[in-house]
Protein backbone atom coordinates (compact mmCIF):
# COMPACT_ATOMS: atom_id res chain seq x y z
CA UNK A 1 0.00 0.00 0.00
CA UNK A 2 1.47 3.32 -0.99
CA UNK A 3 1.61 6.70 1.51
CA UNK A 4 -0.31 8.00 -1.03
CA UNK A 5 -3.02 7.34 -3.96
CA UNK A 6 -4.51 9.62 -6.87
CA UNK A 7 -6.78 8.40 -8.56
CA UNK A 8 -7.35 10.36 -12.42
CA UNK A 9 -10.72 10.90 -14.03
CA UNK A 10 -10.07 10.49 -17.96
CA UNK A 11 -12.73 10.98 -20.40
CA UNK A 12 -12.70 9.90 -24.26
CA UNK A 13 -14.22 12.42 -26.58
CA UNK A 14 -14.05 13.38 -29.65
CA UNK A 15 -11.42 15.58 -31.43
CA UNK A 16 -11.67 18.62 -29.81
CA UNK A 17 -10.28 20.04 -33.37
CA UNK A 18 -13.19 18.12 -35.39
CA UNK A 19 -16.49 20.08 -35.96
CA UNK A 20 -18.81 17.52 -33.62
CA UNK A 21 -22.45 16.87 -34.42
CA UNK A 22 -25.67 15.34 -32.53
CA UNK A 23 -27.22 12.21 -33.46
CA UNK A 24 -30.83 12.96 -34.43
CA UNK A 25 -31.94 9.49 -33.37
CA UNK A 26 -31.67 10.42 -29.85
CA UNK A 27 -30.32 14.02 -29.34
CA UNK A 28 -26.75 13.01 -27.91
CA UNK A 29 -23.58 13.58 -28.87
CA UNK A 30 -22.50 11.60 -31.91
CA UNK A 31 -19.29 9.92 -30.89
CA UNK A 32 -18.73 7.92 -34.41
CA UNK A 33 -18.66 11.41 -36.12
CA UNK A 34 -15.00 12.19 -35.14
CA UNK A 35 -12.20 10.01 -34.21
CA UNK A 36 -12.16 9.47 -30.49
CA UNK A 37 -8.96 11.05 -28.25
CA UNK A 38 -8.64 11.58 -24.41
CA UNK A 39 -9.96 14.69 -23.28
CA UNK A 40 -7.06 17.36 -23.58
CA UNK A 41 -7.58 18.88 -20.02
CA UNK A 42 -7.72 15.26 -18.80
CA UNK A 43 -3.77 14.66 -20.01
CA UNK A 44 -3.07 17.51 -17.81
CA UNK A 45 -4.29 15.61 -14.68
CA UNK A 46 -2.32 12.91 -15.25
CA UNK A 47 1.11 14.79 -16.12
CA UNK A 48 0.00 16.97 -12.68
CA UNK A 49 -0.36 13.34 -10.88
CA UNK A 50 2.42 12.00 -12.56
CA UNK A 51 4.72 14.61 -11.82
CA UNK A 52 2.97 14.42 -7.46
CA UNK A 53 4.25 10.90 -8.31
CA UNK A 54 8.01 11.90 -9.15
CA UNK A 55 8.14 14.77 -6.55
CA UNK A 56 6.82 12.68 -3.46
CA UNK A 57 9.02 9.66 -3.91
CA UNK A 58 7.97 7.45 -7.57
CA UNK A 59 5.79 4.55 -7.71
CA UNK A 60 6.62 3.26 -4.27
CA UNK A 61 5.12 6.35 -2.54
CA UNK A 62 2.65 7.05 -4.81
CA UNK A 63 -0.21 4.99 -6.58
CA UNK A 64 -1.76 6.43 -9.68
CA UNK A 65 -4.55 4.97 -11.28
CA UNK A 66 -6.68 6.24 -13.94
CA UNK A 67 -10.51 6.43 -13.56
CA UNK A 68 -12.97 6.53 -16.98
CA UNK A 69 -16.33 5.75 -17.65
CA UNK A 70 -17.47 4.94 -21.31
CA UNK A 71 -18.01 2.33 -24.09
CA UNK A 72 -15.24 -0.32 -24.59
CA UNK A 73 -14.15 1.94 -26.94
CA UNK A 74 -12.85 4.07 -24.18
CA UNK A 75 -10.00 1.21 -23.46
CA UNK A 76 -7.84 3.59 -25.86
CA UNK A 77 -7.70 6.30 -23.51
CA UNK A 78 -6.76 4.26 -20.76
CA UNK A 79 -4.14 2.93 -22.90
CA UNK A 80 -2.94 6.32 -23.54
CA UNK A 81 -2.98 7.35 -19.70
CA UNK A 82 -0.98 4.00 -18.83
CA UNK A 83 1.62 4.50 -21.84
CA UNK A 84 2.28 7.94 -20.28
CA UNK A 85 3.20 6.32 -16.75
CA UNK A 86 -0.13 5.86 -14.79
CA UNK A 87 0.41 3.25 -12.27
CA UNK A 88 -3.00 1.54 -13.05
CA UNK A 89 -6.40 2.03 -14.41
CA UNK A 90 -10.61 1.03 -13.50
CA UNK A 91 -12.72 1.26 -16.57
CA UNK A 92 -16.27 1.86 -16.10
CA UNK A 93 -18.29 0.18 -19.13
CA UNK A 94 -21.57 -0.64 -19.19
CA UNK A 95 -24.56 -0.71 -21.76
CA UNK A 96 -26.75 1.24 -19.73
CA UNK A 97 -24.38 4.66 -19.46
CA UNK A 98 -25.29 5.72 -23.13
CA UNK A 99 -26.40 9.51 -22.50
CA UNK A 100 -25.79 9.57 -19.04
CA UNK A 101 -25.98 13.33 -18.06
CA UNK A 102 -23.61 15.22 -15.53
CA UNK A 103 -25.49 14.02 -12.59
CA UNK A 104 -25.33 10.45 -13.31
CA UNK A 105 -21.93 10.90 -14.50
CA UNK A 106 -20.71 12.24 -11.00
CA UNK A 107 -22.69 9.59 -9.52
CA UNK A 108 -21.13 6.78 -11.08
CA UNK A 109 -17.93 8.53 -10.84
CA UNK A 110 -18.20 9.17 -6.71
CA UNK A 111 -18.96 5.04 -6.54
CA UNK A 112 -15.45 4.11 -8.24
CA UNK A 113 -14.03 6.20 -6.05
CA UNK A 114 -15.57 5.52 -2.81
CA UNK A 115 -14.28 1.95 -3.86
CA UNK A 116 -10.88 3.63 -4.59
CA UNK A 117 -10.51 5.53 -1.49
CA UNK A 118 -7.82 8.11 -2.95
CA UNK A 119 -5.72 10.99 -1.03
CA UNK A 120 -6.61 12.39 -4.13
CA UNK A 121 -8.64 12.97 -7.13
CA UNK A 122 -7.45 14.68 -9.86
CA UNK A 123 -9.69 16.01 -13.02
CA UNK A 124 -9.24 18.02 -16.04
CA UNK A 125 -11.26 21.52 -15.52
CA UNK A 126 -13.67 20.81 -18.55
CA UNK A 127 -14.38 18.07 -20.97
CA UNK A 128 -13.72 19.30 -24.88
CA UNK A 129 -17.55 17.76 -25.91
CA UNK A 130 -19.54 18.81 -23.04
CA UNK A 131 -17.37 21.95 -21.86
CA UNK A 132 -19.88 21.88 -18.57
CA UNK A 133 -17.04 22.13 -15.74
CA UNK A 134 -19.21 20.65 -13.40
CA UNK A 135 -18.28 16.62 -12.55
CA UNK A 136 -15.41 17.85 -10.19
CA UNK A 137 -17.68 19.85 -7.99
CA UNK A 138 -20.65 17.29 -8.63
CA UNK A 139 -18.13 14.29 -7.00
CA UNK A 140 -16.64 16.81 -4.28
CA UNK A 141 -20.27 17.47 -3.48
CA UNK A 142 -21.40 13.48 -3.35
CA UNK A 143 -18.17 12.71 -1.43
CA UNK A 144 -18.36 15.72 1.17
CA UNK A 145 -14.42 16.28 0.07
CA UNK A 146 -13.25 19.52 -0.29
CA UNK A 147 -13.22 21.13 -4.05
CA UNK A 148 -9.91 22.23 -5.48
CA UNK A 149 -10.88 23.06 -8.44
CA UNK A 150 -9.45 25.40 -11.74
CA UNK A 151 -5.68 24.57 -10.12
CA UNK A 152 -3.07 26.53 -12.50
CA UNK A 153 -0.30 25.14 -9.82
CA UNK A 154 -1.08 21.89 -7.03
CA UNK A 155 1.46 21.84 -4.39
CA UNK A 156 1.13 18.49 -1.47
CA UNK A 157 2.34 18.94 2.10
CA UNK A 158 1.46 15.47 3.70
CA UNK A 159 -1.86 15.63 4.12
CA UNK A 160 -2.10 19.24 2.82
CA UNK A 161 -3.32 20.01 -0.69
CA UNK A 162 -2.92 23.64 -2.03
CA UNK A 163 -3.53 25.70 -5.05
CA UNK A 164 -3.87 28.52 -6.78
CA UNK A 165 -7.30 28.60 -8.52
CA UNK A 166 -7.59 30.43 -11.36
CA UNK A 167 -9.55 33.73 -11.54
CA UNK A 168 -10.68 36.74 -13.80
CA UNK A 169 -8.00 38.68 -11.69
CA UNK A 170 -5.46 36.26 -11.46
CA UNK A 171 -5.67 33.68 -9.02
CA UNK A 172 -6.98 32.60 -5.13
CA UNK A 173 -4.81 30.29 -2.89
CA UNK A 174 -6.88 27.52 -1.44
CA UNK A 175 -5.91 24.84 0.67
CA UNK A 176 -7.53 21.76 2.33
CA UNK A 177 -6.68 18.21 3.79
CA UNK A 178 -6.99 14.91 2.25
CA UNK A 179 -8.56 13.24 1.05
CA UNK A 180 -9.50 16.60 -1.62
CA UNK A 181 -11.17 16.48 -5.10
CA UNK A 182 -8.92 18.47 -7.40
CA UNK A 183 -9.53 19.80 -11.06
CA UNK A 184 -6.74 21.38 -13.25
CA UNK A 185 -6.05 23.93 -16.28
CA UNK A 186 -4.02 23.69 -19.10
CA UNK A 187 -1.70 26.18 -17.30
CA UNK A 188 -0.40 23.84 -14.74
CA UNK A 189 1.95 21.51 -16.71
CA UNK A 190 3.20 20.40 -20.21
CA UNK A 191 2.05 16.69 -20.56
CA UNK A 192 4.22 14.35 -21.83
CA UNK A 193 4.27 12.40 -24.97
CA UNK A 194 4.20 8.80 -24.36
CA UNK A 195 7.82 6.66 -24.39
CA UNK A 196 7.83 3.70 -26.66
CA UNK A 197 9.38 1.84 -23.37
CA UNK A 198 5.80 3.51 -21.98
CA UNK A 199 3.87 2.07 -24.66
CA UNK A 200 5.00 -1.11 -24.22
CA UNK A 201 5.01 -1.27 -20.43
CA UNK A 202 1.28 0.25 -20.69
CA UNK A 203 0.10 -3.42 -22.35
CA UNK A 204 1.44 -5.52 -18.85
CA UNK A 205 -0.56 -2.69 -16.34
CA UNK A 206 -3.99 -4.02 -14.64
CA UNK A 207 -7.22 -2.64 -16.08
CA UNK A 208 -10.36 -3.67 -13.91
CA UNK A 209 -13.46 -3.28 -15.60
CA UNK A 210 -16.56 -2.85 -13.70
CA UNK A 211 -20.23 -2.54 -14.51
CA UNK A 212 -22.85 -1.23 -12.93
CA UNK A 213 -24.08 -3.75 -10.30
CA UNK A 214 -20.47 -3.82 -8.62
CA UNK A 215 -20.90 0.02 -7.92
CA UNK A 216 -24.57 -0.67 -6.80
CA UNK A 217 -25.59 1.83 -9.10
CA UNK A 218 -29.16 0.83 -10.79
CA UNK A 219 -29.48 1.09 -14.25
CA UNK A 220 -32.56 3.61 -14.17
CA UNK A 221 -30.32 6.22 -12.18
CA UNK A 222 -28.21 6.36 -15.19
CA UNK A 223 -28.38 6.80 -18.94
CA UNK A 224 -31.33 8.80 -21.25
CA UNK A 225 -34.03 8.12 -19.16
CA UNK A 226 -32.40 8.59 -15.65
CA UNK A 227 -30.91 11.93 -17.04
CA UNK A 228 -32.28 15.26 -15.15
CA UNK A 229 -32.40 17.45 -17.82
CA UNK A 230 -33.22 16.50 -21.91
CA UNK A 231 -32.38 17.99 -25.43
CA UNK A 232 -35.62 18.81 -26.83
CA UNK A 233 -34.12 19.94 -30.31
CA UNK A 234 -31.48 21.10 -31.94
CA UNK A 235 -30.61 23.15 -35.12
CA UNK A 236 -27.27 23.89 -36.96
CA UNK A 237 -27.04 28.09 -36.41
CA UNK A 238 -27.57 29.70 -39.62
CA UNK A 239 -24.76 30.66 -41.79
CA UNK A 240 -23.97 34.35 -40.95
CA UNK A 241 -24.20 36.63 -43.88
CA UNK A 242 -21.26 37.31 -46.05
CA UNK A 243 -19.21 40.22 -44.64
CA UNK A 244 -17.36 43.00 -46.43
CA UNK A 245 -13.21 42.01 -46.42
CA UNK A 246 -11.13 44.58 -47.96
CA UNK A 247 -7.33 44.17 -48.48
CA UNK A 248 -4.99 46.78 -46.98
CA UNK A 249 -3.78 49.10 -48.98
CA UNK A 250 -2.50 51.38 -46.05
CA UNK A 251 -5.92 52.37 -45.34
CA UNK A 252 -6.91 49.31 -43.61
CA UNK A 253 -7.59 51.17 -40.16
CA UNK A 254 -8.99 54.15 -41.54
CA UNK A 255 -11.66 51.66 -43.40
CA UNK A 256 -12.27 49.69 -40.53
CA UNK A 257 -13.00 52.60 -38.34
CA UNK A 258 -15.73 53.85 -41.10
CA UNK A 259 -17.30 50.46 -40.65
CA UNK A 260 -17.12 51.08 -37.03
CA UNK A 261 -18.51 54.20 -37.34
CA UNK A 262 -21.35 53.23 -39.43
CA UNK A 263 -22.49 50.22 -36.69
CA UNK A 264 -22.62 53.27 -34.44
CA UNK A 265 -19.63 51.96 -31.94
CA UNK A 266 -17.64 55.05 -32.47
CA UNK B 1 -46.53 33.61 -10.11
CA UNK B 2 -43.98 31.73 -8.70
CA UNK B 3 -40.75 32.87 -7.73
CA UNK B 4 -37.65 32.34 -10.12
CA UNK B 5 -34.50 32.79 -7.83
CA UNK B 6 -31.61 34.77 -8.91
CA UNK B 7 -27.92 34.53 -7.50
CA UNK B 8 -26.52 38.01 -7.19
CA UNK B 9 -23.29 38.28 -8.27
CA UNK B 10 -21.03 40.41 -6.49
CA UNK B 11 -17.53 41.96 -4.99
CA UNK B 12 -18.43 43.47 -1.11
CA UNK B 13 -22.20 44.67 -2.73
CA UNK B 14 -20.80 46.09 -5.91
CA UNK B 15 -23.28 44.23 -8.27
CA UNK B 16 -22.02 42.77 -11.37
CA UNK B 17 -24.28 43.26 -14.74
CA UNK B 18 -25.12 39.73 -15.54
CA UNK B 19 -26.93 39.82 -12.32
CA UNK B 20 -29.21 42.49 -13.81
CA UNK B 21 -29.43 40.30 -17.11
CA UNK B 22 -30.27 37.20 -15.26
CA UNK B 23 -33.27 39.94 -13.17
CA UNK B 24 -34.70 40.52 -17.15
CA UNK B 25 -34.80 36.88 -18.06
CA UNK B 26 -36.33 35.91 -14.64
CA UNK B 27 -39.28 37.91 -15.19
CA UNK B 28 -39.52 36.02 -18.39
CA UNK B 29 -40.42 33.01 -16.23
CA UNK B 30 -42.19 34.26 -13.35
CA UNK B 31 -41.42 36.34 -10.28
CA UNK B 32 -38.19 37.86 -9.96
CA UNK B 33 -36.06 37.14 -6.82
CA UNK B 34 -32.42 37.88 -5.71
CA UNK B 35 -30.22 35.75 -3.62
CA UNK B 36 -27.40 37.66 -1.79
CA UNK B 37 -24.82 35.71 -0.10
CA UNK B 38 -22.16 37.78 1.79
CA UNK B 39 -21.75 41.27 2.86
CA UNK B 40 -22.62 44.01 1.15
CA UNK B 41 -26.50 43.38 0.94
CA UNK B 42 -27.61 46.88 1.62
CA UNK B 43 -25.43 48.68 -1.14
CA UNK B 44 -26.96 46.11 -3.57
CA UNK B 45 -30.50 46.23 -2.93
CA UNK B 46 -31.57 49.15 -4.84
CA UNK B 47 -29.79 48.20 -8.00
CA UNK B 48 -31.65 44.96 -7.72
CA UNK B 49 -35.12 46.43 -7.47
CA UNK B 50 -34.27 48.71 -10.41
CA UNK B 51 -34.00 45.72 -12.36
CA UNK B 52 -36.67 44.01 -11.09
CA UNK B 53 -35.96 41.86 -7.80
CA UNK B 54 -39.63 41.58 -5.82
CA UNK B 55 -37.52 40.47 -3.14
CA UNK B 56 -33.82 39.89 -1.69
CA UNK B 57 -32.86 36.91 0.09
CA UNK B 58 -30.09 38.01 1.89
CA UNK B 59 -27.49 35.56 3.51
CA UNK B 60 -25.10 37.89 5.89
CA UNK B 61 -22.29 34.93 6.05
CA UNK B 62 -19.68 36.92 7.33
CA UNK B 63 -16.72 34.26 5.95
CA UNK B 64 -18.32 33.36 3.17
CA UNK B 65 -15.90 34.62 0.57
CA UNK B 66 -13.25 32.41 2.53
CA UNK B 67 -14.23 29.40 0.94
CA UNK B 68 -15.11 27.71 -2.89
CA UNK B 69 -18.35 27.90 -3.59
CA UNK B 70 -20.14 26.07 -0.13
CA UNK B 71 -21.07 29.10 1.06
CA UNK B 72 -23.24 29.64 -2.04
CA UNK B 73 -24.64 26.45 -2.45
CA UNK B 74 -26.33 26.32 1.31
CA UNK B 75 -27.69 29.92 1.04
CA UNK B 76 -29.51 28.86 -2.45
CA UNK B 77 -30.16 25.49 -0.89
CA UNK B 78 -32.28 27.67 2.02
CA UNK B 79 -33.75 29.96 -0.17
CA UNK B 80 -34.99 27.19 -2.39
CA UNK B 81 -35.73 25.54 0.38
CA UNK B 82 -37.99 28.83 1.94
CA UNK B 83 -39.29 30.09 -1.83
CA UNK B 84 -40.25 26.93 -3.63
CA UNK B 85 -38.98 28.93 -6.55
CA UNK B 86 -40.12 27.99 -10.76
CA UNK B 87 -36.10 27.87 -11.61
CA UNK B 88 -32.67 29.13 -10.42
CA UNK B 89 -30.70 31.73 -12.42
CA UNK B 90 -27.13 31.53 -11.64
CA UNK B 91 -24.32 33.87 -13.82
CA UNK B 92 -22.41 30.99 -15.61
CA UNK B 93 -18.57 31.79 -14.94
CA UNK B 94 -16.51 29.37 -12.59
CA UNK B 95 -17.87 30.10 -9.18
CA UNK B 96 -21.67 29.96 -10.44
CA UNK B 97 -21.24 26.62 -12.17
CA UNK B 98 -19.86 25.01 -9.22
CA UNK B 99 -22.33 26.35 -7.13
CA UNK B 100 -25.08 25.24 -9.47
CA UNK B 101 -23.44 21.65 -10.00
CA UNK B 102 -23.59 21.41 -5.90
CA UNK B 103 -26.97 22.90 -5.84
CA UNK B 104 -28.34 20.18 -8.84
CA UNK B 105 -26.68 17.13 -6.56
CA UNK B 106 -27.59 18.75 -2.74
CA UNK B 107 -31.49 19.30 -3.68
CA UNK B 108 -31.72 16.67 -6.40
CA UNK B 109 -32.79 18.95 -9.47
CA UNK B 110 -31.72 18.44 -13.41
CA UNK B 111 -28.93 21.36 -14.14
CA UNK B 112 -28.53 23.29 -17.48
CA UNK B 113 -25.32 25.50 -17.78
CA UNK B 114 -24.23 27.78 -20.27
CA UNK B 115 -27.70 29.44 -21.48
CA UNK B 116 -28.01 31.99 -24.03
CA UNK B 117 -31.51 32.21 -23.57
CA UNK B 118 -34.40 30.81 -21.76
CA UNK B 119 -37.92 30.27 -22.26
CA UNK B 120 -41.27 29.86 -21.01
CA UNK B 121 -43.55 28.30 -23.37
CA UNK B 122 -44.93 24.68 -22.44
CA UNK B 123 -42.56 24.77 -19.08
CA UNK B 124 -39.46 26.40 -18.54
CA UNK B 125 -36.87 25.70 -21.23
CA UNK B 126 -33.24 27.10 -22.16
CA UNK B 127 -31.20 27.52 -25.13
CA UNK B 128 -27.29 26.71 -25.48
CA UNK B 129 -24.88 27.01 -27.93
CA UNK B 130 -22.66 23.96 -28.40
CA UNK B 131 -19.74 23.05 -30.79
CA UNK B 132 -17.93 26.36 -31.14
CA UNK B 133 -21.56 28.07 -32.03
CA UNK B 134 -22.50 25.52 -34.63
CA UNK B 135 -25.52 24.13 -33.06
CA UNK B 136 -28.21 26.15 -31.18
CA UNK B 137 -29.87 23.32 -28.67
CA UNK B 138 -33.19 23.68 -26.76
CA UNK B 139 -33.32 21.94 -23.37
CA UNK B 140 -35.16 21.27 -20.97
CA UNK B 141 -35.08 20.12 -16.74
CA UNK B 142 -37.13 17.28 -16.29
CA UNK B 143 -36.47 16.37 -12.70
CA UNK B 144 -36.50 18.83 -10.03
CA UNK B 145 -36.60 22.44 -9.44
CA UNK B 146 -34.62 23.44 -13.36
CA UNK B 147 -30.52 25.15 -12.15
CA UNK B 148 -29.93 27.52 -15.07
CA UNK B 149 -26.71 28.62 -15.62
CA UNK B 150 -27.37 32.19 -18.28
CA UNK B 151 -23.99 33.57 -19.82
CA UNK B 152 -23.08 36.79 -19.79
CA UNK B 153 -24.20 39.22 -22.42
CA UNK B 154 -27.09 36.48 -23.31
CA UNK B 155 -29.87 39.30 -23.06
CA UNK B 156 -29.47 43.68 -22.70
CA UNK B 157 -30.79 44.26 -18.73
CA UNK B 158 -34.00 46.17 -18.86
CA UNK B 159 -35.13 47.98 -15.82
CA UNK B 160 -38.47 47.58 -14.61
CA UNK B 161 -38.58 48.99 -10.79
CA UNK B 162 -40.07 46.38 -8.87
CA UNK B 163 -40.26 46.14 -4.29
CA UNK B 164 -37.14 43.96 -3.57
CA UNK B 165 -38.46 43.70 -0.29
CA UNK B 166 -35.77 41.96 2.44
CA UNK B 167 -35.89 38.64 3.59
CA UNK B 168 -33.20 37.00 6.15
CA UNK B 169 -32.11 33.87 5.36
CA UNK B 170 -30.65 32.07 8.57
CA UNK B 171 -27.53 30.27 6.89
CA UNK B 172 -25.28 28.13 9.29
CA UNK B 173 -22.29 27.25 7.82
CA UNK B 174 -21.23 23.41 8.59
CA UNK B 175 -17.94 21.84 9.16
CA UNK B 176 -18.10 20.75 5.63
CA UNK B 177 -18.82 24.22 4.00
CA UNK B 178 -15.40 25.22 5.37
CA UNK B 179 -13.00 22.98 3.98
CA UNK B 180 -11.15 24.21 1.19
CA UNK B 181 -10.39 27.68 2.44
CA UNK B 182 -9.21 30.47 0.88
CA UNK B 183 -5.99 31.96 2.12
CA UNK B 184 -5.33 34.76 0.05
CA UNK B 185 -6.22 36.64 -2.91
CA UNK B 186 -3.76 37.44 -5.83
CA UNK B 187 -4.50 40.29 -8.43
CA UNK B 188 -2.32 39.84 -11.23
CA UNK B 189 -2.76 42.94 -12.86
CA UNK B 190 -5.14 45.75 -12.49
CA UNK B 191 -5.96 46.87 -16.00
CA UNK B 192 -8.57 49.07 -15.46
CA UNK B 193 -10.12 47.43 -18.24
CA UNK B 194 -13.77 45.88 -18.29
CA UNK B 195 -14.21 42.44 -17.60
CA UNK B 196 -13.43 39.39 -20.45
CA UNK B 197 -17.42 38.04 -20.17
CA UNK B 198 -18.41 40.76 -19.59
CA UNK B 199 -17.30 43.64 -21.44
CA UNK B 200 -19.05 45.13 -24.73
CA UNK B 201 -16.31 45.26 -26.52
CA UNK B 202 -13.53 42.63 -26.84
CA UNK B 203 -10.48 43.39 -28.79
CA UNK B 204 -8.39 40.52 -29.11
CA UNK B 205 -4.66 39.05 -30.36
CA UNK B 206 -3.13 35.95 -31.64
CA UNK B 207 -0.53 34.11 -32.87
CA UNK B 208 0.02 37.16 -35.65
CA UNK B 209 0.66 39.41 -32.60
CA UNK B 210 4.45 37.80 -32.60
CA UNK B 211 5.48 38.81 -29.55
CA UNK B 212 4.36 39.36 -25.76
CA UNK B 213 5.56 43.60 -26.75
CA UNK B 214 3.27 42.89 -30.16
CA UNK B 215 0.23 43.13 -27.40
CA UNK B 216 0.60 46.88 -26.84
CA UNK B 217 -0.78 47.33 -30.33
CA UNK B 218 -4.10 45.30 -29.50
CA UNK B 219 -4.26 46.88 -25.99
CA UNK B 220 -3.99 50.67 -27.50
CA UNK B 221 -6.97 50.09 -29.43
CA UNK B 222 -8.77 48.42 -26.68
CA UNK B 223 -8.60 51.17 -24.51
CA UNK B 224 -9.01 53.42 -27.14
CA UNK B 225 -12.68 51.68 -27.79
CA UNK B 226 -12.64 51.21 -24.02
CA UNK B 227 -13.09 47.44 -24.48
CA UNK B 228 -11.95 44.31 -22.57
CA UNK B 229 -7.97 42.38 -23.95
CA UNK B 230 -8.55 38.38 -25.14
CA UNK B 231 -6.21 36.49 -26.79
CA UNK B 232 -5.76 33.20 -28.74
CA UNK B 233 -4.60 30.01 -27.28
CA UNK B 234 -1.68 30.57 -29.69
CA UNK B 235 -0.78 33.66 -28.03
CA UNK B 236 -1.32 32.12 -24.35
CA UNK B 237 0.38 29.19 -24.79
CA UNK B 238 3.24 30.83 -26.15
CA UNK B 239 3.22 32.95 -23.12
CA UNK B 240 2.88 36.21 -25.20
CA UNK B 241 -0.49 37.41 -22.85
CA UNK B 242 -1.81 35.72 -19.31
CA UNK B 243 -3.51 32.91 -19.40
CA UNK B 244 -6.83 33.94 -17.74
CA UNK B 245 -7.60 36.43 -21.24
CA UNK B 246 -8.24 33.30 -23.47
CA UNK B 247 -10.90 33.31 -25.33
CA UNK B 248 -11.69 29.26 -26.86
CA UNK B 249 -12.42 26.24 -25.82
CA UNK B 250 -10.82 25.40 -22.71
CA UNK B 251 -10.87 29.34 -22.01
CA UNK B 252 -13.07 31.95 -21.90
CA UNK B 253 -16.21 32.16 -23.64
CA UNK B 254 -17.26 35.80 -24.93
CA UNK B 255 -20.37 37.51 -26.35
CA UNK B 256 -19.87 41.25 -26.71
CA UNK B 257 -21.48 43.96 -29.05
CA UNK B 258 -17.96 43.67 -30.82
CA UNK B 259 -15.44 41.16 -31.19
CA UNK B 260 -12.23 42.45 -33.36
CA UNK B 261 -9.88 39.01 -33.70
CA UNK B 262 -6.79 40.36 -34.27
CA UNK B 263 -4.11 38.04 -36.17
CA UNK B 264 -6.43 35.21 -35.22
CA UNK B 265 -6.51 32.29 -38.15
CA UNK B 266 -10.01 31.04 -36.73
CA UNK B 267 -9.52 27.66 -35.68
CA UNK B 268 -12.69 25.86 -33.78
CA UNK B 269 -10.79 26.10 -30.27
CA UNK B 270 -11.40 29.85 -31.15
CA UNK B 271 -14.37 30.30 -32.74
CA UNK B 272 -15.75 27.76 -29.66
CA UNK B 273 -15.36 31.07 -27.71
CA UNK B 274 -16.68 33.98 -29.67
CA UNK B 275 -19.07 32.71 -32.39
CA UNK B 276 -22.14 33.98 -30.96
CA UNK B 277 -20.89 37.69 -31.03
CA UNK B 278 -23.13 40.20 -32.25
CA UNK B 279 -20.72 41.96 -34.53
CA UNK B 280 -17.27 40.25 -35.65
CA UNK B 281 -13.99 42.06 -36.81
CA UNK B 282 -10.89 40.69 -37.97
CA UNK B 283 -7.75 42.06 -39.43
CA UNK B 284 -5.20 38.82 -40.68
CA UNK B 285 -2.70 38.75 -42.87
CA UNK B 286 -3.31 35.37 -44.57
CA UNK B 287 -6.78 36.28 -46.96
CA UNK B 288 -7.69 32.25 -46.18
CA UNK B 289 -8.22 32.64 -42.61
CA UNK B 290 -11.43 30.54 -41.67
CA UNK B 291 -12.15 33.93 -39.35
CA UNK B 292 -13.08 35.65 -42.36
CA UNK B 293 -15.78 33.54 -42.81
CA UNK B 294 -17.19 34.61 -39.76
CA UNK B 295 -16.84 38.39 -40.11
CA UNK B 296 -19.07 41.48 -41.08
CA UNK B 297 -16.01 43.50 -41.62
CA UNK B 298 -12.22 41.91 -42.40
CA UNK B 299 -8.98 43.43 -43.08
CA UNK B 300 -6.54 41.39 -45.02
CA UNK B 301 -3.74 42.98 -43.85
CA UNK B 302 -0.43 43.31 -41.15
CA UNK B 303 -2.23 44.07 -37.60
CA UNK B 304 0.90 46.17 -36.80
CA UNK B 305 0.23 48.89 -39.28
CA UNK B 306 -4.05 48.67 -39.37
CA UNK B 307 -4.39 48.20 -35.74
CA UNK B 308 -2.45 51.47 -34.89
CA UNK B 309 -3.93 53.49 -38.01
CA UNK B 310 -7.33 52.87 -36.42
CA UNK B 311 -6.84 53.40 -32.69
CA UNK B 312 -5.45 56.79 -34.01
CA UNK B 313 -8.93 56.99 -36.26
CA UNK B 314 -10.80 55.94 -32.92
CA UNK B 315 -9.40 58.28 -30.84
CA UNK B 316 -9.49 61.10 -33.71
CA UNK B 317 -13.64 60.56 -34.20
CA UNK B 318 -14.07 60.20 -30.23
CA UNK B 319 -12.27 63.16 -30.07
Amino acid sequence: MSALNIVVCVKQVPDSWAEKKLDPADNTLDRDAADAVVNELDEYGVEEALQIQERLGGPESVTVTVLTMGPEKATESIRKALSMGADAAVHVQDAALHGTDAIGTSLVLSKAIERLAPDIVIFGSESTDARMSVVPAMVAERLGRPQLTFAGKVEVEGALVRIQRVTDYGYDTVEASTPVVVSVVEKTNEPRYPSFKGIMAAKKKPVETLGLADLGVSPDEVGIAGAWSSVTSFAARPPRQAGTIVKDEGDGGVKLAEFLASQKFI
Amino acid sequence: MAEVLVLVDHADGDVKKVTYELLTLAARLGEPAAVFVGSGADQAIAGLAEYGATKVYVADVADASDYVTTPLVSALAAAVAVASPAAVLIPSNADGKEAAARLAVRIGSGLITDAVDVTADGGIGAEQSVFGGATIVASAVTHGTPIITVRPNSTPPVVQSAAATRVDLTVELGDADRTARITERVAEERTGRPELTEAAIVVSGGRGVGSPEGFAVVEALADSLGAAVGASRAATDAGWYPHQFQVGQTGKTVSPQLYLANGISGAIQHRAGMQTSKTIVAVNKDSEAPIFELVDFGVVGDLHQVLPQLTDEVKKRKG
